[in-house]
């Protein structure tokens, strides 16, 4: 069965040829090429433009602003509010202004570069500060969740731990930039090439701006260099530039980003300040909290309302926390609209507990393994009760009028339902029961395997001796909900062909940006048919196949489409069943389909001479599947509900070492070990802890958002921007899973693996902390705000050392 | 302009293009090769590394900032031309696939690349020979398990075949101003002071591909035999100011350590495959590496103008920022300085340790005899307007017994050395307090007490 086998990445042997195509690799004859002219200032009335120049460039064929525009096309994926070129006024640096069309790339951003737009610069909202005290918010006011009486249990609490913490952006840095081109079809209808991880959404605001239906308009992704969330909302912008370029000159269009345009223009990681304030005994479990999350969203909604919510949904990771109140804050400022990031908010909500468990292990003079485990969830194989009983969503769905359906931007269901009591299965913040818990064995069998202890005693000893270098270590672990907490993205299509030779075609509705979705969801389709997984021809993801798409994101392209496409192969597998058992007159459950063979009444056919067989019998051999996640409910109003189907585990040791005099530090040894279930593809999923490791690691080191008084991102090309180079992986890197079945239903006992491990990294940050604290006397805690670069980590060591 | 070259091992010539055509941008516009990768367009991530021969051998180098005139006479072997002529995969790219080393893909093919010409020339220094591939999926360890995985495999043939190919290429002449030795140069040079000098085009690149200016008129060094040169002579290095960062590396690998291991820091391959000492001296940025070690171990910078030569101590060159003192028509020719400093040691604080460049550059370079300061130089880069000397902290320095409390002096007096400024890549703050502590380590360093984390073993 190829379900479980380490296969490469289906497209492997392409990549590395360079036979791979990406968006800007299609042939694409008579092309022009598109650039935007951007916002010089943060926030201003535009007084004139002057872009005279610009058409008299050499190249260009026509440059478009708000006045050419009775409509202007909208970009957001929630509100919007995000006009394609800006109207009237401009909200950030690099907001796109004018639009130029041109007979090449190079021509198009030299022309762009030509414009004279003057602005009567308005006061800029740079800050969380700026915003707070503008009272400058999507929403009307902090969204507040609450479980228990936190103040009170704070204020009945032995001790209290108190601070404020510093969280930095991340720019995604996927190695393909945005791209998209649009292709005039007969009848006005519009093919679209996008590097998008949601075809529909972009098929959606295509067909909005060109004011057509859906169906006029057809989205093609047959890969991305690299998303990360990057690509979920952010390429609606060229898309559409294309499409309105392609209908009204009837050439093809595509535009790319250069990079410095692309890390300016587009939204990134939230920042945020987490401000919180623990009630703990003297062991350091946690009686009250308190959390206020202060997000800094940008210029426009986009996403940011779910990932603040994905944030407070985190805010537990691994630990009950019976009494908590959540304070989330979700500031409107005038900088690049921030958006979905590998996590989701997830990250951000977790490192703010991973803070406090930290602080307080350190207030107390506490091992923070230990403080931890004092805090974790009751773990599944204790003493409980039943689960409650599942309840379904199905009929509670309702959107507003003119809603975004496609996108996780929108605002959710309000779904009623009871709240579970906090009993014997511990619940979360949220009123989740938390019944799926394996963190206390898998942080057991982390620590034994990464000789934890032993190290820690090791490295104090070290410590002693060295005068400058200091190492640290620290072991953290992540609980991650698997869902979209917009309840009705939670569900997927494929469509499956077998022809009449035995090669069978795969489609669905999750798309390629590296993480070997498509080989995954091949295998699960081989799987069905008892094939190699070789009969099975991956195709590109494509709005005219399967239809409604939701973003590949939330981790969860494999269990959705790995599901929908079991589904539309086990459909024609049990008419190929059918078929061949009625001619042998036994019953179809008695069909066996193995090793590219059909086993029925002690005969054995090749899989492809029953597939002829079944055409000439006039057997449909083409199927869709559909698959809807079971179990969920949510009120994000309330905060309560069930809106994960399963949580995915993982934990990880991190040491570091760092230089005192200079803050330098780097990773010595990681060791993960990480839940993905019964794998579907362990080659697979160990490349995506790995890099989700580095990655999360990177935003937490060396990767620093830097942005002037005026709003100007300054940290805008990879020369100052730095994301993770190959000698920062750490030198010794032990990388696990778990392996042990997902207990829920998923696709083959698997879970999802594509941002949980993002979170394995936040050990990196708490290495360092450990090693700070080295530098002092265990007096001041080091306060590390993150990214932890050499200067944040020096600054804190001076603070232990009591030189500030 | 008409310039000729090899491409996987075809003879091309290339009419009409403007000297500033990016190899990348006439591959994926013009050939349709597309394997090759735009990820950054300023020579940061290796998307788009191409291996390119001439008679020094085979290189890895960023096409991105690559022109065309810069090609002449040599062997360009893309991602295409990686695999064999019917279609064998090369060693690395069997490795690739087999250990996992491609997610998206995107970078891939310029990891392939990097990793063919390290395996052609037998470099084992995975981490070292990858630091100017970005990847941003895998985390690199999937990458280097390939790297390691192929190392032992045997180079195919048409990976060699371009160095005896280049060898017996007749390119003929360069359309563009492409001058063979340094004479001709001179005299161009006084007679269009205004050109721009184009060596490795690692910073004049970025010009055109960020800055998208026209140059012109432009001159490309890359012929200039007699400035490649690097001599010993009378204790002293005599380096050409076309001397790659990488051959210079090479030379002073053994002679000057710290030195060397700077170099390895400076950047990645494929940019110290193009850039020159020449370049990195002459552009006059604060913020080079090459200049403050060259100024803490005394170095003499030679210029000429026309037939006129002259020459001056490395530190007074630089007069301002971006202000350097040079005549119109003047070039920089060479830098010359000692071939053994045993007490130099240089550090380089950045954000990332790898093709990163410095918010701070420290280099010392301190004689203690009988335990008494006989001589001090200290240079900085990151800290002034100009790669600047810590005037003060020598003098504190100097004279003093070799002890703590007289490097604690001293960077007391480095305080009104500098006012360094705070930009995206450290605070002022920062700047000054680790200025003053590379002081303290250096005092560690010859102490023998360990002060490197990159030298922490597990």
């Amino acid at each position: 069965m190829s379900m479980g086998k380490a296969l490469p990445h289906d497209a492997a042997p392409l990549h590395v040829t360079g036979q791979a195509r990406y968006v800007d690799d299609l042939p694409l004859a008579n092309a022009l090429h598109l650039a935007f002219g951007l916002s010089t200032v943060a926030h201003g009335e535009i007084t004139g433009m002057d872009l005279s120049a610009v058409r008299a460039a050499p190249g260009v064929v026509a440059v478009l602003s708000a006045e050419d525009f009775d409509d202007m096309p909208d970009c957001s994926p929630s509100a919007h509010d995000e006009p394609l070129l800006a109207v009237g006024k401009v909200h950030y640096v690099g907001q796109p202004v004018f639009l130029v069309v041109a007979e090449s790339h190079l021509a198009a951003r030299k022309a762009a570069r030509l414009g004279k737009v003057s602005y009567r610069e308005l006061p800029a909202l740079l800050t969380v500060d700026d915003a707070l005290a503008a009272n400058s918010r999507f929403e009307q006011g902090p969204v507040i969740w609450a479980k228990g009486d936190a103040a009170r249990a704070i204020e009945k609490a032995p001790r209290v731990v108190e601070g404020s913490f510093e969280v930095g952006g991340q720019e995604h840095f996927y190695l393909e930039g945005q791209v998209a081109a649009a292709i005039p079809q007969e009848g006005g209808d519009m093919v679209v090439h996008s590097s998008t991880q949601h075809p529909t959404e972009v098929q959606h605001k295509v067909a909005h701006a060109l004011h057509m239906p859906m169906s006029s308009v057809r989205v093609e992704v047959r890969r991305m260099g690299g998303g990360f969330g990057g690509k979920e909302s952010q390429g609606n912008a060229l898309a559409i530039a294309c499409a309105v370029a392609a209908r009204l000159t009837g050439r093809p269009c595509r535009m790319r980003y250069d990079r410095d345009d692309d890390m300016v223009i587009t939204g990134k990681r939230h920042d945020l300040r987490i401000v919180y304030r623990a009630g703990v005994d003297e062991e350091g479990r946690i009686l009250g909290l308190e959390f206020t999350h202060l997000f800094r969203c940008g210029w426009s909604q986009d996403l940011s309302l779910p990932v603040a919510d994905r944030a407070m949904l985190h805010a537990d990771n691994c630990y009950h926390l019976p009494h908590i109140r959540i304070e989330s804050h979700r500031l409107k400022t005038n900088t690049c609209s921030a958006t979905a990031y590998r996590g989701f908010g997830g990250p951000q909500g977790m490192v703010g507990i991973e803070r406090v468990m930290d602080h307080v292990a350190f207030v107390l003079g506490r091992e923070p393994l230990e403080v931890r485990k004092a805090n974790f969830y009751r773990g599944m194989g204790d003493p409980g009760g039943q689960p409650p009983d599942p309840r379904d969503i199905s009929g509670q769905m309702k959107a507003g009028s003119g809603a975004d359906l496609t996108s996780r931007g929108a605002a959710g269901p309000v779904g009623s339902h009871d709240l579970p009591p906090d009993g014997r299965v511990q619940t979360t913040p949220y009123h989740m029961p938390v019944e799926d818990f394996i963190g206390h064995d898998l942080v057991a069998e982390l620590e034994r395997t990464s000789d934890y202890r032993a190290r820690k005693a090791e490295i104090a000893e070290w410590n002693a001796r060295s005068p400058v270098l200091k190492r640290g270590i620290a072991l953290t672990p992540v609980k991650f909900g698997i869902s979209f907490t917009l309840t009705w993205l939670n569900q997927a299509g494929a469509l499956v062909h077998v022809y009449q030779d035995g090669s069978i075609a795969l489609n669905h509705g999750g798309t390629e940006m590296g993480q070997g979705l498509f080989q995954k969801v091949a295998q699960v389709t081989a799987s069905v048919f008892g094939v190699d997984v070789g009969l099975v021809k991956i195709t590109a993801t494509d709005t005219g196949k399967v239809p409604n798409t939701s973003a590949t994101a939330a981790s969860s392209g494999s269990d959705l489409n790995g599901m929908a496409a079991r589904a539309a192969a086990e459909t024609i597998r049990g008419r190929l069943a059918e078929f061949i058992a009625e001619k042998h007159q036994v019953k179809a459950s008695t069909v066996r389909f193995v090793d590219g063979t059909v086993k029925v009444a002690g005969e054995v056919y090749d899989w492809a001479r029953v597939v002829a067989w079944a055409y000439q019998a006039r057997v449909s051999l083409s199927s869709t599947g559909y698959y809807a996640t079971p179990k969920i409910i949510w009120d994000r109003v309330k905060g309560t509900g069930r809106p994960f189907f399963y949580f995915a585990y993982g934990a990880a040791v991190t040491e570091v070492v760092i230089d005192r005099l200079t803050g330098e530090n780097r990773i010595l040894r990681a060791d993960l070990l990480h839940d993905t279930g019964t794998s579907l593809n362990p080659a697979l999923d160990i490349g995506q802890v790995e890099g989700a490791y580095v990655q999360g690691a990177g935003w937490l080191t060396t990767e620093e958002l830097v942005w002037d008084g005026k709003g100007r991102l300054m940290t805008h090309a990879p020369s100052t921007y730095k994301i993770p180079a190959c000698s920062d992986r750490p030198r010794d890197f032990r990388v696990a899973l778990w392996g042990r079945p997902n207990r829920e239903d998923s696709v083959g006992k698997s879970k999802a693996v594509g941002e949980p491990p993002f979170m394995l990294g936040i050990s990196a940050l708490m290495a360092l902390s450990d090693a700070v604290a080295a530098c002092g006397d265990g007096s001041v805690y080091p306060a590390l705000d993150a990214p932890a670069t050499a200067e944040r980590v020096l600054m804190a060591v001076r603070r232990v050392e009591g030189c500030v | 302009m008409s310039i000729a070259f090899l491409l996987n091992g075809t003879p091309v010539r290339i009419e009409g293009e403007a000297p500033t055509r990016t190899l990348l941008d006439w591959l994926r516009e013009e050939r349709g090769l597309t394997g090759t990768k735009e990820g950054c367009n300023e020579g940061d991530c290796g998307a788009c590394t191409v291996m390119v021969t001439d008679e020094g051998g085979s290189k890895a180098l960023n096409a991105c900032i690559l022109f065309l005139p810069q090609l002449h006479g040599k062997a360009v072997r893309t991602i295409e031309g990686v695999s064999g002529p019917k279609g064998e995969m090369h060693p690395v790219q069997a490795a690739m696939v087999a250990h996992h080393g491609s997610q998206c893909g995107f970078c891939t093919p310029g990891f392939v690349v990097s990793m063919a010409v390290a395996h052609l020339n037998g470099a084992r220094d995975h981490d070292d020979q990858l630091a100017g591939n970005l990847c941003r999926c895998t985390g690199y360890a999937p990458i280097v398990r390939a790297a390691e995985a192929a190392a032992g495999e045997a180079v195919p043939d048409w990976m060699k075949a371009d160095r005896d190919a280049v060898a017996s290429f007749a390119a003929g002449e360069a359309g563009a101003f492409r001058p063979s030795d340094s004479d001709a140069l001179a005299e161009w040079y006084l007679a269009n002071p205004d050109a721009v000098l184009v060596a490795g085009a690692t910073d004049v690149g970025l010009w055109v591909t960020k800055q998208l200016r026209d140059l012109k008129p432009v001159a490309f060094l890359s012929g200039v035999e007699d400035l490649k040169g690097i001599e010993v002579r009378g204790g002293s290095l005599h380096v050409g100011a076309c001397v790659t960062i990488s051959a210079l590396r090479e030379a002073v690998k053994d002679r000057l350590p710290s030195f060397a291991e700077l170099l390895r820091r400076y950047a990645s391959v494929q940019v110290r495959n193009a850039a020159t000492i020449g370049g990195n001296i002459a552009n006059g940025s604060p913020i080079g590496d090459g200049p403050p070690a060259l100024i803490a171990l005394g170095a003499t910078l030679h210029l000429r103008r026309g037939d006129e030569m002259r020459s001056m101590p490395l530190e007074d060159f630089f007069l301002d920022y971006r202000k350097q003192d040079r005549r119109p028509g003047e070039f920089v020719a060479g830098v010359s300085f000692p071939e053994s400093a045993p007490a130099l040691r240089c550090y380089k604080i950045s954000k990332r340790f790898d093709q990163d460049i410095s918010a701070v550059c420290g280099c010392f370079n301190v004689t203690v005899t009988d335990g008494v300061v006989t001589s001090a130089r200290i240079a900085f880069g990151g800290m002034a307007g100009v790669p600047k000397r810590a005037s003060r902290a020598e003098a504190a320095l100097l004279g003093k017994p070799w002890s703590e409390a007289t490097v604690e002096a001293a960077a007391e007096a480095m305080a009104a050395d500098f006012t360094p400024l705070s930009d995206m890549r450290a605070s002022a703050a920062y700047r000054m307090l680790t200025a003053q502590n590379l002081l303290r380590r250096y005092f560690h360093d010859l102490a023998g007490v360990p002060v490197s984390v990159l030298e922490v073993a597990r």
